[in-house]
């Protein structure tokens, strides 16, 4: 079992890098710190439940492999997220051996396809709902996306 | 047996599957929607997914986000719990198409007793006792009132997609039929997208009294008994309990064969509730089937000991029955009580955060809830807070158990049913069991 110091080294070793998260497994306690400028919404209220999944699992969507809706407390204010607006799973491509639609320092207009999300095996284009600099890509292709999740960082463009 | 399942439910019903699911070695999806992430149900499953955003129709009604779910999670199967797509047919059929298995009835199964007018018609067709009544859909109010004036009054007018006392309407006088008849269609249409009624004999001072079955996909078919339901207010129920003060051995062996007969005949499997309603005499009349887990099951697990939302997994993944009620008899007496977020007076919702939170323990008591200390009465949804569920060797001794379990619930922050149903359980006619559907009504006018 690791314990809050193991995890406090964690945020240490983090902290004044530029790594976005760390996973680390020992003895079947798997923990991970993840930066998303903002408290994961599923692991914030303190509950008073302890069993033994809980407290291996820190957050429920980490082991789906899925990122937390992040706050967005800490972007610029001419900085707007695009988040997901349906379950699925994203692709920043229209076909595997194709050019992304997308690639950080592009400059994209209002209604440009960003990425696809597929649901249901239907293929839905995401387009931007304002023009700027892409900023970041916060998801990697081919990874499942939850309702809400930032998928980019757009700069707006005035 | 699934390896991995998603609950397309929250609050209690959804942290119930999820805990059936762990003593089962299969591992939990939850969905929610935003503003359900600190649902209890999100901490407590293997993974989640946000769905969706508060408004039901958008998350936890939503086929293609709940399917997209399970499709990027690889859950094998999903168990709807009760309410939101429960007894959705169409969603049914979608898992089916999918290749997903939907931990409920058949959607063949699921249309014929959905339909409370065709469900009717079935039961009719079978010979089993039926409240007289409209055989067909009501399309005006000229031709309800023909059918009033040859059942005679007072009538029930009834959504035949109905269920929770939506499109519902009594009827006393021809003169009121026709406002009656139309606020029914309207709140129909807008409960559950149609406008379809019909009309039925109204029993005076009946007992809702309702059996639980379990069928496999094999053939096999059981009743475990049956759940008193007359406590409730606007058909909304509010107390249970098992056995009912108002059956005898044979009317309960009677209501049995009737229930599992209307099961076998839709080729049903699953855990499915056939209700009745028992007018003064013992004679009793189908009203209708719910083909889903209800919030009241654990009425039943109590009195008999056994799992049925186990049993519905098990046998939704191809096993037979395990249970012979006969060598399994259920024992005692087990009374349940709904805690609902409303002000115990007047029943309006009270959406809040719980500050407090301390549930009762000890002998012969269960909480099914997903409250604690912190969490929220989110006005977007219903307002169950726990149910509440007292057992004891006789009835006498489950009254006492439950008052005393009410004494120690703590909640604070809400307003809770909790006063009321320690009123109702000091009253002398419901400790003696005699009661209707009437009873909440009468008592809440005192």
């Amino acid at each position: 079992m690791m314990n809050s110091k193991d995890v406090k080294d964690l945020i240490d070793l983090i902290s004044g890098t530029d790594i976005v998260e760390v996973e680390v497994e020992r003895a079947g306690t798997r923990i991970r710190v993840r930066r998303d400028g903002g408290v994961h919404p599923a692991a914030a209220p303190a509950v008073p439940l302890m069993g033994p999944a809980m407290s291996a699992q820190p957050t429920a969507a980490a082991s789906a492999g899925m990122g937390a809706p992040a706050a967005e407390t800490k972007l610029p204010e001419n900085v707007v997220l695009v988040k997901a607006p349906l379950v699925g799973r994203f692709y920043r491509s229209p076909a595997p051996d194709a050019a992304a639609f997308v690639e950080v320092g592009d400059r994209v207009r209002k209604g440009q396809v960003l990425c696809i999300i597929e649901a249901m095996k239907l293929m839905n284009q995401i387009e931007a709902e304002e023009g700027g600099v892409v900023r970041a890509v916060l998801v990697d292709d081919g990874r499942p996306v939850e309702f809400g999740e930032p998928l980019f960082e757009i700069e707006k463009a005035d | 047996m699934y390896r991995k399942i998603l609950i397309a439910n929250r609050g209690e019903i959804a942290v119930r599957i999820i805990r059936a699911c762990r003593e089962m070695g299969i591992r939990t999806v939850a969905i929610y929607s935003d503003v359900d992430a600190p649902g209890l149900h999100v901490r407590l499953a293997d993974e989640s997914v946000c769905v969706g955003p508060a408004e039901s129709a958008k998350s936890y009604l939503s086929i293609p986000a709940i399917i997209s779910a399970a499709e990027i999670t690889g859950a094998e199967a999903i168990h709807p719990g009760y309410g939101f797509l429960a007894e959705n047919v169409h969603f049914a059929e979608v898992c089916e198409s999918c290749r997903i298995g939907f931990i409920g009835p058949s959607a063949r199964a699921m249309k014929l007793m959905g339909d409370k007018s065709t469900a009717r018609d079935l039961v009719r067709r079978a010979g089993m006792p039926l409240i007289p009544g409209s055989r067909n859909l009501i399309q005006s109010e000229a031709e309800g009132l023909e059918i009033v004036r040859a059942i005679g009054l007072p009538v029930m007018i009834k959504a035949s997609a109905g269920g929770g006392g939506k499109g519902m309407r009594l009827v006393h006088s021809e003169e009121e039929f026709g406002s009656l008849f139309l606020q029914a269609r309207t709140e129909a249409q807008a409960a559950f997208g149609v406008p379809d009624i019909y009309v039925e004999k109204y029993l005076e001072d009946p007992r809702h009294i309702e059996i639980q079955i379990l069928a496999d996909s094999r053939g096999n078919a059981v009743h475990l008994g049956e759940r008193d339901c007359s406590i409730q207010r606007r058909h909304q129920k509010l107390i249970e309990e098992s056995p009912s003060t108002a059956v005898t051995p044979r009317m309960r062996r009677e209501m049995g064969r009737t229930a599992v007969r209307i099961a076998e005949r839709v080729g049903y499997t699953g855990a499915g509730t056939v209700e009745f309603l028992v007018d003064r005499k013992g004679n009793f009349f189908f009203m209708e089937m719910n083909t889903r887990i209800q919030v009241e099951h654990s009425v039943t697990e109590m009195q008999t000991g056994i799992d049925l939302v186990k049993e519905q997994i098990r046998i939704a993944a191809g096993a037979s029955l395990r249970y012979d009620p006969r060598a399994q008899p259920p024992s005692g007496h087990t009374i349940e009580c709904r805690i609902n977020a409303e002000d115990p007076e007047r029943f309006t919702p009270c959406p809040g955060t719980i500050t407090e939170y301390h549930a009762p323990g000890g002998p012969g008591i269960r909480v099914d809830s997903a409250a604690y200390a912190g969490s929220k009465v989110l006005p977007y949804y219903d307002s169950l807070v726990a149910k509440l569920l007292a057992h004891g060797t006789t009835r006498e001794e489950a009254i006492l158990r439950m008052l005393r379990a009410l004494d120690e619930y703590r909640i604070v922050g809400i307003k809770t049913t909790i006063p009321l149903h320690q009123r109702v359980l000091r009253d002398m006619d419901f400790i003696q069991g005699r009661f209707s559907t009437q009873f909440l009504d009468g008592f809440l006018r005192t």
